[in-house]
């Protein structure tokens, strides 16, 4: 964290490049915050509790080991596709905003995006919070009418045979994407396929690069 | 309600800019507003829908400009003073004065790991028989309430499929409004890229065989 201010969305650097709004705010939760402590409503142990859970411990690698375990083994996959919740469950990730999951399958023929046009749902409890540019307005109202553009926002450009299909998550089910497995990466493990599996392609906003050094 | 969050379709926001290396929260109080916004919600005063409708009534250009911990700061801030657990005056002087309200019981430090792992299931026991099946098209009612709903507006008015039936969950539209689960039957229903943008789409790029997925409770559906 810094003291700099920050477009926490691109379309509002105007707004919050103001230092003085910065401080405002601040202020402003922190007064909030100690109300409600004094009142008893909130612990301010555990919302450090909470913070702490997010920034050290659930996050995007939860997805990355759900995924290579897709790749590499079989018996998983067919359950990931067919009992997703359970699944996932299955490798402790039960926290919350994953309390209903499904897993969408990228393949050559089909590219799968995951987006929440009217507010911000994502799978905490495999990708952790979400990006600013995930809750972003740019994002929500394009991806849904213009994908393969918001791909090239990414630096992203499917093939032409490839069909793209959006999730709206409008309701609380939450979306994972299992992105295509890179090449070259027959002789890795289920541990070193992990490492390569960012948390965009989960999201459907990247594909996975080729393993170098193979061919 | 067809406020600022409802945004799918909408242009003219630019590109979509991906900060590289971008921390979870970029100022301490953004990391405040998510654990007290997640603490409260322990406190069991309003449910989920009722939160996001509290974020999503922020005035439209208000949203708009706001960042996302805005909308939360706003969201939570609102719903303390519905409730009536603070009020602008605590607020301006820093001093507690209105009642404390004695069900509210503070989510405890040594409590936030099994409470953030058990998470919140929305799914309830089945009461009747789904009206729709898998492979039956279906239209989306054409209503725009001022309240609560999780039909977005470019998908209403609209033919799709069913594609799956995710089971019986809590109906939004009446939690939110502090009516009750209601809980109902949950879809997933599929619509052809053009059915929603045209021929063309926004960028000329829409192909054959693109599709948009939403998951909407059964009031939100009528046979063909």
């Amino acid at each position: 964290m810094t003291d700099k201010p920050t477009g926490a969305q691109p379309h509002q650097a105007d707004h919050t490049d103001s230092h003085s709004h910065l401080t405002d705010i601040d202020a402003r939760v922190r007064a909030l915050e100690s109300l409600l402590s004094e009142k008893g409503y909130i612990d301010s142990a555990a919302v450090d509790a909470i913070v702490q859970t997010y920034e050290k411990k659930i996050g995007p690698l939860n997805g990355a080991q759900v995924v290579a375990k897709a790749w590499t083994d079989n018996k998983f996959n067919q359950w990931l596709n067919e009992d997703p919740t359970a699944a996932i469950h299955s490798l402790g990730y039960t926290s919350r905003q994953g309390e209903h999951m499904v897993a969408v399958f990228n393949s050559a023929s089909v590219h799968h995006l995951v987006v929440c046009t009217l507010c911000s749902c994502y799978p905490w409890s495999v990708l952790g919070l979400p990006p600013a540019w995930y809750k972003s307005a740019p994002y929500r109202s394009k991806a849904v009418i213009d994908p393969r553009g918001v791909l090239n926002d990414f630096g992203v450009e499917l093939g032409a045979n490839t069909s793209v299909e959006v999730h709206d998550s409008t309701a609380e089910i939450r979306y994972l994407v299992v992105p295509e497995r890179p090449a070259n990466s027959d002789h890795l493990s289920e541990r070193e396929l992990a490492t390569l599996v960012t948390r965009n392609s989960m999201i459907g906003t990247a594909l996975l690069a080729p393993v170098e050094g193979r061919s | 309600m067809n406020g600022g969050a409802d945004l799918g379709g909408m242009m003219g926001f630019g590109p979509v800019v991906e900060e590289q290396d971008e921390p979870n929260f970029h100022e301490d109080w953004e990391a405040r507003v998510l654990g007290i916004t997640v603490a409260l919600g322990a406190c069991g005063q309003w449910n989920l829908d009722q939160s996001r409708h509290a974020r999503e009534t922020m005035p439209t250009a208000q949203y708009l400009n706001a960042s996302y911990y805005e909308i939360w700061l706003h969201g939570i801030t609102k719903l303390l003073h519905t409730h009536e657990m603070i009020d602008a005056q605590e607020l301006s002087s820093g001093t507690a004065r209105l009642p404390v309200k004695d069900n509210c019981n503070s989510l405890r430090p040594e409590d936030v790991d099994r409470v953030l792992m058990a998470g919140g299931p929305v799914n309830r026991p089945i009461k009747d028989e789904a009206l729709f099946a898998v492979g039956q098209r279906v239209r989306t009612i054409n209503e725009h309430p001022l309240a609560h709903t999780r039909l977005p507006r470019y998908a209403r008015d609209k033919t799709g499929t069913v594609t799956f039936i995710h089971g019986f969950h809590v109906f939004p539209d009446s939690n939110a409004k502090g009516e009750g689960e209601q809980p109902t039957w949950l879809y997933k229903v599929s619509f052809d890229a053009t059915t929603l943008w045209g021929e063309s789409g926004s960028g000329g790029k829409v192909q054959a065989g693109d599709k948009v997925h939403l998951d909407l409770w059964q009031p939100y559906l009528v046979a063909l």
